[in-house]
C-alpha cells in the first residue's frame, strides 16, 4: 500500500468518527436537558461535523477519484464506514452521552496533540484547528463526569450504568486504520495504540476524582470498525442520514 | 401620587417615545400584557426548535446540516434571551416555563404543524422566520426597553435564517422535477399557517387595543400581515412557485397583493390545542425538562460538596 492510500484510510477513520459522533450528538438538539446544555451539545456537534467536513474533503483528495465530502458521507454503506464503534452507540440518557463523549474526547485530545506535529501539512493544519476544539470538548465532558459521578445518588447510578454500557467499545478507538503501519514507519502519524497509556491516565484520574469505580482496562473489548464490521446501530444511522440524498441521485441541495 | 395621575404620566412618557425600564413604575396591566407576550415569544422560539430539529439528522448535504444545526441553536439562544427579558418583569423563567408545560401558556401556533419533507425546512426559514422578522422589527420599536432591545438583537439573526430558508426553497425549485414538487408542496401546506401567524384580524384580536395604546405593539396585525404578503408573493414568483390561492391578485391602485379568504376557523382550532402536533410538541418539551431535572440536581449537589471542600481547605 502506498503512503497516500494509507493516509486516505487513516483520514477516513478520523472523518467518519467525527461525523457519526456529531450525528449522535445532534439528536439531542431541541431535546437537550436544560436550554444551556442544548446549546452546548449543539455547539460540540457543530465542531464534530465541521471536523468531519475538513477530513472527508481531504480524504476525497487523497483518494483521487473526485469524491466530495458529501459523496463520502452520503454514498457509502456501513461496511465502507471506518468510524470507531464507540461513536455509533446510542445516546442513552445524558449520563451515557457524557461518558461516551468523555472517552472519545480524551482520545481525540491525544490524537490531535500528536498530529499537530505531523509532517503532512494538511493533516497538521486540521489537527491544530481541531485540538483547540477537542480540549474544550474534553473540559465539558470531563466536568460533567465529575458532576454526575459525584452528584446525587441517582446521577451516580446513571453515569455508572452509562459507562458500563459503552466501556467494551473503548479499545476499538485504538484500532489501527488499514495501512497505518506504513504511515508510522514514514513518521507521518504516531502508532494509534501508543496513545492508549495517556488516555487511560486521563480516564483513571477523572473517574477517581468523580468517586466512580475505575473500569477494567484489560477487559475484553469489541473491535472490527477498521474492517468495516460495525454494531447494528450504524446502518440505522446511515439509513436515516442518507435517506433524502439517496432518493434524489444527482440532485443539488 | 394618585393612581390616575401616575397612569397619565405613564401614558405621556409612552406617547413621547420614551422607553420604559424595569425599575420604572408601570400599570399592572402593562406588566401583565408584556409578561404574557414575552413569555409566549420565548416559548415560540423553543417550541420552534422541534419541527426544524426533526430534519437535522436527514439534512441532504453536510453544508445544509451545519447551517440547520446553527439555526436551531440560534433559536435556543433567542429563547434564553427572551426568558431573561421576561424575568425583568418580576417572574422567574421556571414559572413561565411551567405555565407552558402545564398547557396554560400559548406559543406561536404555526409550530403545531408537522415538517414532512426537507423542503419544509426551507419553507419555515423563508415564511415563518420571514413573518417573524416583520413582526419583530415592529416590536423593536415598542415601549418596553428590555423587550425592544432583545428584538433588535434577535432580528439580525432572523434575517439570516430567512435568507437561508429562501435559498433552500429556491435551490429546490430550480432542481429536479421531484425537488420542485417538494418545494411547491411545502409552500402549499405552509402558506395559510404563515399568513395567519401574525395573529387574527384587528377586529377580532382581544389584546390589540391595549397593547397598541401602550405601544407594546406599534402596528396592527392587519398591517403586519399585509407587509408580509407583499414581500413574499414576489419571492415565490421569482422562484417559479405558485402561491396556493386562486383569488390572489395585485391591486394596482393600492399597490398591495390581495388574498382570498383566510381560514380563521383553522387558526382558532390550532390555537385551542387541536392542531396536528400540539400534544407532541408539549410532550417533547416535558420530556426534555424531565431529563434536565436529575442533571440539574446532580450539578447542584456537586457544587454544594465542592463548596464544602473549599471551606475545609481554607479553614
Ligand atoms: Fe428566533
Ligand atoms: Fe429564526
Amino acid at each position: 500500500m502506498t503512503s497516500k492510500e494509507a493516509l486516505y484510510h487513516y483520514v477516513l477513520k478520523m472523518g467518519d468518527s467525527s461525523l457519526i459522533m456529531g450525528h449522535r450528538l445532534s439528536e439531542w438538539t431541541a431535546h437537550g436537558p436544560v436550554l444551556e446544555h442544548d446549546i452546548a451539545l449543539t455547539n460540540i456537534a457543530l465542531d464534530y461535523i465541521g471536523q468531519a467536513r475538513m477530513l472527508l474533503t481531504y480524504a476525497g483528495e487523497l483518494e483521487g477519484k473526485g469524491r466530495s465530502e458529501d459523496d463520502l458521507a452520503y454514498w457509502r454503506d456501513a461496511a465502507q464506514y471506518r468510524n470507531s464503534l464507540l461513536c455509533e452507540l446510542p445516546n442513552g440518557d445524558f449520563g451515557q452521552t457524557v461518558v461516551k463523549m468523555f472517552l472519545f474526547d480524551a482520545f481525540q485530545v491525544e490524537l490531535h496533540e500528536a498530529l499537530s506535529q505531523s509532517p503532512d501539512e494538511q493533516l497538521k493544519a486540521i489537527a491544530i484547528k481541531s485540538l483547540k476544539e477537542s480540549k474544550y470538548h474534553l473540559r465539558y465532558s470531563r466536568d460533567w463526569v465529575l458532576r454526575l459521578g459525584d452528584g446525587t445518588e441517582e446521577s451516580k447510578i446513571r453515569i455508572a450504568n452509562g459507562l458500563e454500557a459503552v466501556w467494551m467499545y473503548f479499545g476499538d478507538l485504538f484500532a489501527p486504520s488499514e495501512g497505518e503501519s506504513v504511515l508510522v514507519s514514514d513518521g507521518i502519524v504516531p502508532e494509534t495504540a501508543s496513545l492508549r497509556k495517556r488516555v487511560e491516565e486521563t480516564l483513571r484520574k477523572t473517574f477517581e476524582e468523580a468517586t466512580m469505580a475505575v473500569p477494567d482496562f484489560d477487559a475484553v473489548m469489541q473491535e472490527g470498525s477498521q474492517r468495516g464490521i460495525h454494531t447494528e446501530y450504524l446502518s440505522y444511522i446511515l439509513s436515516e442520514m442518507q435517506s433524502v440524498t439517496r432518493m434524489h441521485p444527482g440532485a443539488t441541495w | 401620587m394618585e393612581e390616575q395621575e401616575k397612569l397619565a404620566r405613564f401614558q405621556e412618557r409612552i406617547d413621547s417615545g420614551q422607553k420604559i425600564e424595569p425599575k420604572d413604575w408601570m400599570p399592572e396591566r402593562y406588566r401583565k400584557q408584556l409578561t404574557r407576550m414575552i413569555s409566549q415569544h420565548a416559548h415560540s422560539e423553543i417550541v420552534g426548535m422541534l419541527p426544524e430539529g426533526n430534519w437535522i439528522t436527514r439534512a441532504p448535504s453536510l453544508r445544509r446540516k451545519v447551517a440547520l444545526l446553527a439555526k436551531v441553536q440560534d433559536e435556543a439562544g433567542h429563547g434564553l434571551y427572551l426568558y431573561s427579558a421576561v424575568e425583568t418583569l418580576g417572574v422567574t423563567r421556571e414559572d413561565v416555563i411551567n405555565e407552558y408545560l402545564e398547557g396554560r401558556a400559548k406559543y406561536s401556533s404555526i409550530f403545531n404543524y408537522p415538517t414532512l419533507t426537507w423542503a419544509d425546512i426551507g419553507a419555515i426559514g423563508w415564511l415563518v422566520d420571514g413573518a417573524a422578522i416583520i413582526n419583530q422589527t415592529m416590536l423593536a420599536r415598542g415601549s418596553y426597553g428590555p423587550y425592544s432591545r432583545a428584538m433588535v438583537r434577535i432580528c439580525k439573526e432572523e434575517s439570516f435564517h430567512n435568507r437561508q430558508g429562501y435559498e433552500i426553497i429556491y435551490t429546490l425549485a430550480q432542481g429536479t422535477p421531484e425537488q420542485k414538487q417538494m418545494a411547491q408542496d411545502a409552500l402549499n401546506r405552509w402558506w395559510q399557517p404563515a399568513i395567519q401567524m401574525v395573529g387574527p384580524p384587528d377586529d377580532n384580536s382581544p389584546n390589540s387595543a391595549e397593547t397598541m395604546r401602550w405601544q407594546i405593539k406599534v402596528e396592527s396585525n392587519d398591517v403586519i400581515r399585509q407587509r408580509f404578503i407583499d414581500r413574499t408573493v414576489p419571492q415565490a414568483h421569482a422562484a417559479g412557485l405558485t402561491i396556493p390561492d386562486d383569488q390572489l391578485k395585485f391591486n394596482e391602485e393600492t399597490g398591495h397583493w390581495e388574498t382570498g379568504p383566510i381560514d380563521w376557523d383553522e387558526f382558532w382550532r390550532v390555537v385551542k390545542g387541536n392542531g396536528p402536533c400540539n400534544r407532541q410538541r408539549i410532550q417533547d418539551r416535558i420530556n426534555a425538562e424531565r431529563e434536565g431535572q436529575w442533571v440539574l440536581d446532580a450539578a447542584a449537589a456537586y457544587a454544594k460538596k465542592q463548596g464544602k471542600k473549599q471551606l475545609t481547605l481554607t479553614e
